[in-house]
């Protein structure tokens, strides 16, 4: 019984290995087209092709970084927050992230205190 | 020896995942929206400022044109030229009228904070900016209070100072400085009156500090201006939308 359950759980492992493997190179391929159009200053596209890498790959904190850049540039700061929060849970070690975020918050606590 | 091992394998983690990290700096702009919908008006008003402080400036007069003058060049509304209210008078009568009814006298200089408040009540007269706003086909109109004060600090400073001894030996000893700064402080509030209605719209308090060192001589004026110019952006983001520039990094 224990062997089978063993067996199962190794046939599994083999069998999602490569998938999760395939969808984070789907992502970066999203992730990198997005951040050609981005460059060309079509954000809209950008901010396409990083949502699709989001969903491709859940796990890929660059495509949530993209994303809160690109809705920070179209004035979307409650979905930027949301995406750089979620790009700093799945990397809160990354210098990149923590500054970009640290960034956005500086710009979005001034507005919000201008508001008060 | 097993530390220094999980200490080298963590710093190769850490180049690793750097060097397999593509990123691009990329210059974006933020849009902030305005605070104020000013769809419905035309025309904006600045009418003028219950101020105070120092003699050198006359905050009122000088706010007054610099608000146009900006609200002209980077504003789409049309600015109205008039000359500016009395405010003060305008507070006065209400004072006559409040002490009329026992409420307690105004200040004649505004000299603090404090000194302001019993003129407040006239931003709260309703029927004398809906008259207002009549008179000017209905404008936005722009108010407030202004006090420009001088100010002066004094502060122990801390620094280090090169010392040589008869040897030649250099020394760093920390030596303590008594530092006295002269300078000014802009405070008040702008106030957004809707002049269909008489109603305050919007309101927001400012307050900017500037210092020099008591060698510098610096006209009361060039102050005044060198604060205004730090209020001034967020005084134009309440009625117009505006982009704060900057560069972040995307990844890959």
């Amino acid at each position: 019984m224990f062997i089978r359950a063993l067996v199962a759980a190794l046939l599994l492992t083999v069998a999602v290995t490569p998938l999760a493997a395939d969808a984070r190179e789907d992502a970066k391929k999203q992730v990198e087209f997005g951040i050609g159009v981005a460059q060309k200053n079509l954000w809209r596209e950008a901010i396409f092709w990083w949502e699709r890498a989001a969903k491709t790959d859940p796990t890929y904190a660059a495509a949530y970084n993209n994303l809160g850049i690109g809705y920070e540039h179209e004035g979307d700061l409650d979905k930027a927050r949301a995406a750089y929060e979620k790009a700093l849970e799945l990397e809160p070690d990354n210098t990149y992230i923590k500054q970009n975020y640290e960034l956005f918050k500086e710009i979005n606590d001034r507005t919000s205190r201008q508001n008060q | 020896m097993t530390a220094r091992a999980a200490r080298i394998s963590s710093v190769v983690a850490v180049l690793l995942t750097a060097a397999c990290t593509s990123f691009y700096e990329i210059p974006i702009e933020t849009p902030i929206r305005a605070k104020l919908d000013i769809g419905a008006f035309q025309r904006v008003l600045v009418a003028g400022f219950i101020s105070g402080g120092s003699e050198d400036v006359d905050s009122n007069l000088e706010t007054t044109r610099l608000l146009r003058s900006q609200l002209r060049n980077k504003s789409e509304l049309r600015v109205i030229d008039v000359d500016v209210l009395p405010l003060m008078d305008v507070a006065n009568d209400g004072r006559e009228a409040g002490e009329a009814n026992g409420s307690s006298a105004q200040p004649t200089a505004i000299k603090d904070q404090k000194d302001l408040e019993p003129f407040e009540h006239v931003f709260a007269n309703v029927e004398y900016w809906k008259k207002i706003g009549e008179e000017h086909q209905n404008p936005l109109i722009v108010t407030g209070t202004i006090l420009f004060l001088p100010r002066t600090s004094n502060s122990i400073v801390q620094r280090d100072e090169e010392v040589f001894d008869n040897l030649g030996r250099r020394r760093v000893v920390p030596t303590r400085r008594f530092v006295e700064r002269k300078g000014f402080e802009l405070n008040g509030r702008f106030i957004f009156i809707d002049g269909r209605t008489g109603a305050q719209l919007h309101s927001q308090t400012f307050g900017e500090t500037v210092m020099y060192s008591t060698q510098q001589t610096t006209p009361a004026l060039s102050s005044y201006f060198e604060l205004m110019d730090r209020l001034i952006p967020n005084f134009l983001s309440t009625l117009s939308s505006t982009k704060v520039k900057g560069t972040r990094i995307l990844l890959q």
